[in-house]
C-alpha cells in the first residue's frame, strides 16, 4: 500500500519554496550563520535562522503579520502555498497533521502580547486548522526528532486503514533560546557550521524551519510519481538521551521498512541520513547501514545546509529526497571532510546525476526513537 | 453496581465479534486514586505531587532507582504501566501510542526557570513528551513502535484509528494506548492494553466510557 507525496513547500533560511530551497542546496549554499546570544551563551554559534523581514513580507500577502507568531507564520505559509496548488482539493476529507517538538516555546520567556493559551500545541493545532477551513480535528505528533517523518507515517498507517484520503503533514520547528540554552547544556552545539559524519565534527548547529506536503492514498495522474512503500519506527530501549551505540533500534526499524517494501537493501539508490553531527549519532548511523549492508548506498546529511530543524528536520529532508528522486540527483553532503566514523559509508562528496528507483530516509531522536522510510519512484 | 454491569454486558456483547480487539485491562490514575480495571487498588490524600507519585511508587513497590530522577510525567507513566507488565507476559514488540493535552509543559516551565541561572541538562531531556515513552521501554524491555499526540481533549477517534492500524498492519501485537496529561501538578492518567485477548470491544465509545467513568462526564 502507498501514501503518494504530491505538492510541498518549504520555508526555511535558504528560501521560501522547496524550488528556491533545492536551488540553494545545489549551488552549496548553507542558511547557517554565526550568532550571538550574549544573554543565554557566552560563545558564538552557527544556526540556520529564519530573516523575520523576509518572512513578514512574504506572509503579508495572506495575512496580518501581527496576529501570528513567528512559527505559526512559517506553518501558516507552508500550507498556504501547498494548498494555493490544489485549489480544488476538499477539505473536509483531508486531514491536517502537524509535527512538532517544541511549538511557541519562545512565548515561555516573553508572551510578546500573545495569551500564555498559544504554547499549547493544542490551540497551534486548532489555529492552522481554523484558518485554511479544515474540519476533522487536527493531528499533533509530538515524538522529539522524528516527528516530521512520524506525521508521513501516521498518514499513510491511517491511509491504509482507510481512515483518510488526503493529508496535509507539515512540520515546523524554531531556533528558541529555549532549545539554545538546552542544547547547549547538553554540550551538544558546535563551535562551529556542523559537519556531519566528518572525523571532526563535534555537535550540532541550530535551524528552523517548516515542511508542508500534500499526501494521498490516490495515485495522481501523472506520468511520475513518489510514493512511501515501507516504513517502520523501533525505540531503542537503551538510553533517553543517546542513540544506542549498535544503532539497534534504527537497525530494526530499516529492516522492518524493508521488509513492508518488499525489497532488499541493495535495491536502495539513495540514503538521506539523520547526520546531526553529534560524535555519537553519525557514529551510531554508520552501525545500523552498516548492519543493514548499506555501506556502499550514496547517502547525505542536509544538516549543514539548514542546521536541525528538529521536528521538521525528517518531513523536511524527505521533501528533499522526494526532488532529487524525480530530478534523478544526488545531492552532496556540505561539509563533510574526511570520514570520521568506524564503520564504511558512502557520503556524497559531489552534485551528481543518478537515476533513483528507490530511496531510504531515516531519523533518530531523544526517547531513543528511530525511524525508517522507504520511498518508490514510480514512472509510467 | 452500574459499571460493573455495564462492563459485563460489554464482555457478552463482544464475544460474537469476529477480527476484533479488545480493551483487555486499563490504568486510571486521578485525583489521588489509582484503578486497574474497575478495582481501586490504592488511594491516598497526598496534594503535593511528588510525595504521592512517591507514595504511588511505594505501594507498587517498584524498586527502580532510575525512577526518581525523572520528571513527573515519566513517573506518570512507569507508575500507570507497571500493573500492566506486572500482570501480562508481554513481548518486546508491544506498541506504545501516548497523548495529552499539555506535551511536557511542566517540565518545560521548570526548565525555563533554571535557564537564568544554570541550565540542566537532566532537565531538558524531559522537555519532550516522548520521553516518558522512552523510559517505559527501557524499564520494560520494550523495543516497539512508539508515537506520542497532542491533542486539546481525549481524542477517542485517533486512538482507536491509529492503534487499530498498527495493530491490522502487523506492526505491533498488542498495544499500551491512553491519555497521560500532567499540568500545574494535576495529573490524569488512562492507559488501555488493548490486543486480540476477548474483553471488552476497543471501539472509540467504550474509550470514551472508560476514560470518563471515574471522571467527570464530558462536558462538550
Amino acid at each position: 500500500m502507498k501514501l503518494y507525496l504530491l505538492d510541498d513547500a518549504i520555508i526555511s533560511p535558504l528560501g521560501f519554496s522547496s524550488e528556491d530551497n533545492l536551488k540553494a542546496i545545489r549551488k552549496g549554499k548553507s542558511g547557517l550563520k554565526i550568532q550571538q546570544r550574549p544573554e543565554i551563551f557566552k560563545n558564538c554559534f552557527y544556526a540556520g535562522i529564519i530573516d523575520e523581514l523576509l518572512l513578514n513580507k512574504a506572509f503579508s500577502k495572506i495575512a496580518v503579520n501581527g496576529n501570528f507568531t513567528k512559527l505559526e507564520k512559517m506553518i501558516l505559509l507552508a500550507v498556504h502555498q501547498v494548498l494555493d496548488k490544489n485549489k480544488n482539493l476538499d477539505l473536509t476529507g483531508t486531514a491536517l497533521i502537524i509535527a512538532t517538538t517544541k511549538g511557541n516555546i519562545n512565548l515561555l520567556k516573553e508572551s510578546s502580547g500573545f495569551s500564555e493559551n498559544r504554547l499549547k500545541l493544542g490551540d497551534l493545532g486548532k489555529l492552522v486548522s481554523d484558518f485554511f477551513g479544515f474540519t476533522q480535528t487536527p493531528i499533533i505528533i509530538s515524538n522529539a526528532c522524528i516527528s516530521g517523518g512520524l506525521g508521513l507515517v501516521v498518514a499513510r498507517r491511517l491511509g491504509i486503514s482507510k481512515k483518510i484520503k488526503n493529508a496535509i503533514v507539515v512540520g515546523a520547528d524554531l531556533v528558541s533560546d529555549f532549545v539554545i540554552t538546552g542544547f547547549n547544556s547538553l554540550q551538544a552545539l558546535s563551535s562551529q557550521a556542523c559537519k556531519p559524519f566528518s572525523k571532526n565534527r563535534d555537535g550540532i548547529s541550530l535551524g528552523e524551519a517548516a515542511a508542508a506536503v500534500l499526501v494521498s492514498m490516490e495515485k495522481p495522474q501523472k506520468s511520475e510519481n513518489i510514493s512511501l512503500i515501507g516504513e517502520a519506527s523501533t525505540n531503542d530501549a537503551n538510553h533517553i538521551s543517546g542513540p544506542s551505540r549498535s544503532g539497534e533500534g534504527l537497525y530494526k526499524s530499516i529492516q522492518k521498512g524493508l521488509k513492508e517494501a518488499s525489497i532488499s537493501a541493495d535495491k536502495i539508490d539513495f540514503l538521506s541520513a539523520h547526520g546531526t553531527a553529534t560524535v555519537y549519532n553519525d557514529e551510531m548511523e554508520s552501525m545500523a547501514f552498516y548492519r543493514s549492508g548499506l555501506q556502499e548506498t550514496p547517502l547525505h546529511s542536509l544538516k549543514a545546509y539548514y542546521g536541525h530543524t528538529l521536528g521538521a528536520s525528517a518531513l523536511l529532508e524527505c521533501i528533499i529526497t522526494k526532488h532529487s528522486m524525480l530530478n534523478s540527483e544526488l545531492l552532496l553532503s556540505k561539509n563533510f571532510e574526511e570520514l570520521g566514523v568506524s564503520k564504511p559509508i558512502n557520503v556524497i562528496r559531489e552534485n551528481q546525476k543518478k537515476i533513483i528507483n528507490y530511496a531510504l530516509k531515516t531519523a533518530s531522536g531523544f526517547g531513543g526513537c528511530n525511524l525508517a522510510l522507504v520511498f518508490k519512484n514510480e514512472k509510467q | 453496581m452500574a459499571v460493573a454491569t455495564w462492563l459485563w454486558f460489554l464482555k457478552m456483547k463482544s464475544n460474537n465479534m469476529p477480527d476484533q480487539f479488545y480493551i483487555q485491562d486499563w490504568i486510571r490514575i486521578k485525583n489521588g486514586r489509582i484503578f486497574t480495571g474497575e478495582k481501586l487498588i490504592f488511594e491516598s490524600t497526598e496534594k503535593n505531587l511528588t510525595c504521592f507519585l512517591k507514595a504511588c511508587y511505594d505501594f507498587l513497590d517498584i524498586k527502580y532507582p532510575k525512577f526518581h530522577k525523572m520528571d513527573g510525567l515519566s513517573k506518570l507513566g512507569i507508575l500507570a504501566s507497571e500493573p500492566i507488565f506486572n500482570k501480562y507476559e508481554l513481548t518486546k514488540e508491544t506498541a506504545l501510542v501516548f497523548s495529552n493535552n499539555a506535551s511536557s509543559l511542566e517540565t518545560d516551565l521548570q526548565f525555563q526557570k533554571t535557564t537564568n541561572t544554570f541550565s540542566s541538562p537532566s532537565l531538558f531531556i524531559y522537555t519532550l513528551p516522548n520521553i516518558v515513552l522512552g523510559e517505559i521501554s527501557i524499564k520494560y524491555k520494550l523495543q516497539s513502535e512508539n508515537a506520542f499526540f497532542i491533542s486539546e481533549c481525549f481524542q477517542a477517534d485517533l486512538l482507536k484509528d491509529y492503534t487499530e492500524s498498527l495493530l491490522n498492519l502487523g506492526k505491533a501485537p498488542d498495544v499500551l494506548c491512553g491519555w497521560l496529561d500532567l499540568q500545574n501538578g494535576e495529573y490524569d492518567v488512562f492507559l488501555c492494553l488493548v490486543s486480540k485477548e476477548k474483553n471488552i470491544l476497543f471501539s472509540e465509545e467504550n474509550l470514551k466510557n472508560l476514560y470518563y467513568a471515574e471522571n467527570e462526564k464530558p462536558t462538550h
